[in-house]
């Protein structure tokens, strides 16, 4: 599964900073571009069972998607594109390129302070 | 609670490795690719025919990633070309340190094009950046024209399209519209190089070959 790898990355590096911090970490959040195509249920499920018996368990993720964009070559503007149907907002034309995608960010970690 | 700020790419230990291959590429002045597709769509079938075809002109190497077996490593082999073989055991894609292990197991001097044939999944190998110099999709006629737009981040970071299997459009028996997929492919990626072949029967195949050659020429 796509998501078990994502999800083993994530945990890595907040499993770091918890270190580094000194504190458990209660919630993280991450912000997805379209193009990974990350599924909520499947990353929340892989992290919940890699983070099981480690500092990590219980962890809440926070995902926040973030569309596809693009810019229109003859009006100039930038628009998210809808994938099924690409064109530009304004002029309805096709004549549009594509922006990098916004990948796979972890954002912040939210850490236990007592 | 304390909020701590991150801000960091989630793949970027894959990434730093991915970069390594990039060095290693780069010294060595090697051209690399990385196939990927849904299972089945011909990618081995693929590249037994170009490396059998391109023969006198140009040495190709193979990385071949798969969950199990060494079924397609053997296929290569035949050929006589020189082939590692990766099983993932269980994972859906090649990642960078992989491919790093096998980059310096091939005689990478000996070659001038190294081929990665990723895991068979149209989704997730995508993400995982190899170091490669480009992408290829493979997407064969029985799959449907639709897959572009539902499958959209591979086809629009690959270099090149290769519509294989386009034999079985003879006949009527499939409803594959390579219109579609092309335009739907240009779509997301306006420079994508789009081959339609059989490598069944070697039909459109010259003109993938005159790519790979321009490519490497062009490195
Ligand atoms: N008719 C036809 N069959 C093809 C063509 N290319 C491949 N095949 C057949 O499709 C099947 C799968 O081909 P492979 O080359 O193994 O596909 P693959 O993408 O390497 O498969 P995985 O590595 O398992 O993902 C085999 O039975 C091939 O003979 C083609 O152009 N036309
Ligand atoms: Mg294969
Ligand atoms: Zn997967
Ligand atoms: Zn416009």
């Amino acid at each position: 599964m796509h998501e078990a790898g994502i999800a083993q990355s994530l945990l890595a590096i907040i499993s770091e900073e918890a270190a580094r911090q000194n504190a458990r970490p209660i919630s993280a959040k991450i912000s997805c571009g379209t193009l990974s195509g990350v599924n909520d249920e499947a990353l929340r499920f892989a992290a919940e069972a890699i983070a099981k018996d480690t500092p990590c368990e219980g962890i809440k993720l926070e995902i926040e998607h973030k569309p596809l964009q693009a810019q229109c070559r003859d009006c100039n503007i930038t628009f998210d594109v809808e994938l099924s149907q690409p064109r530009c907002s304004a002029c309805g034309g096709e004549n549009f390129k594509l922006l990098p995608d916004a990948g796979l960010i972890l954002e912040e970690v939210e850490f236990q302070t007592d | 609670m304390k909020k701590v700020d991150i801000a960091k790419k989630i793949l970027s230990e894959n990434d730093k490795h991915a970069f390594e291959n990039v060095m290693f590429l780069g010294q060595h002045k090697k051209l690399c690719l990385n196939m990927i597709s849904s299972p089945g769509s011909g990618k081995t079938t693929i590249l037994t025919r170009t490396i059998t075809d391109l023969k006198s002109k140009i040495r190709v190497g193979v990385i071949e990633g798969d969950i199990q077996t060494d079924i397609d490593a053997e296929r290569i082999s035949r050929t006589k070309a020189p082939v590692i073989q990766i099983n993932t055991n269980g994972a859906c894609h090649l990642s960078a340190v992989q491919v790093s292990a096998a980059l310096k197991k091939l005689p990478v001097q000996d070659l001038d094009l190294i081929i990665i044939e990723n895991v068979g999944n149209l989704v997730c190998p995508s993400d995982f950046d190899l170091g490669e110099h480009g992408k290829i999709v493979v997407l064969s006629a029985a799959e449907g024209d639709d897959k572009p737009i539902k499958y959209p981040g591979i086809f629009a970071k690959a270099k090149a399209l290769l519509i294989n299997k386009i034999d079985l459009l003879e006949g009527g028996l499939l409803d594959f519209d390579i219109e579609r997929a092309t335009t739907d492919a240009r779509r997301l990626n306006k420079d994508i190089k789009i081959f339609s072949v059989s490598a069944r029967n070697g039909e459109g195949m010259n003109a993938w070959y005159d790519w790979l050659a321009e490519s490497i020429k062009a490195l």
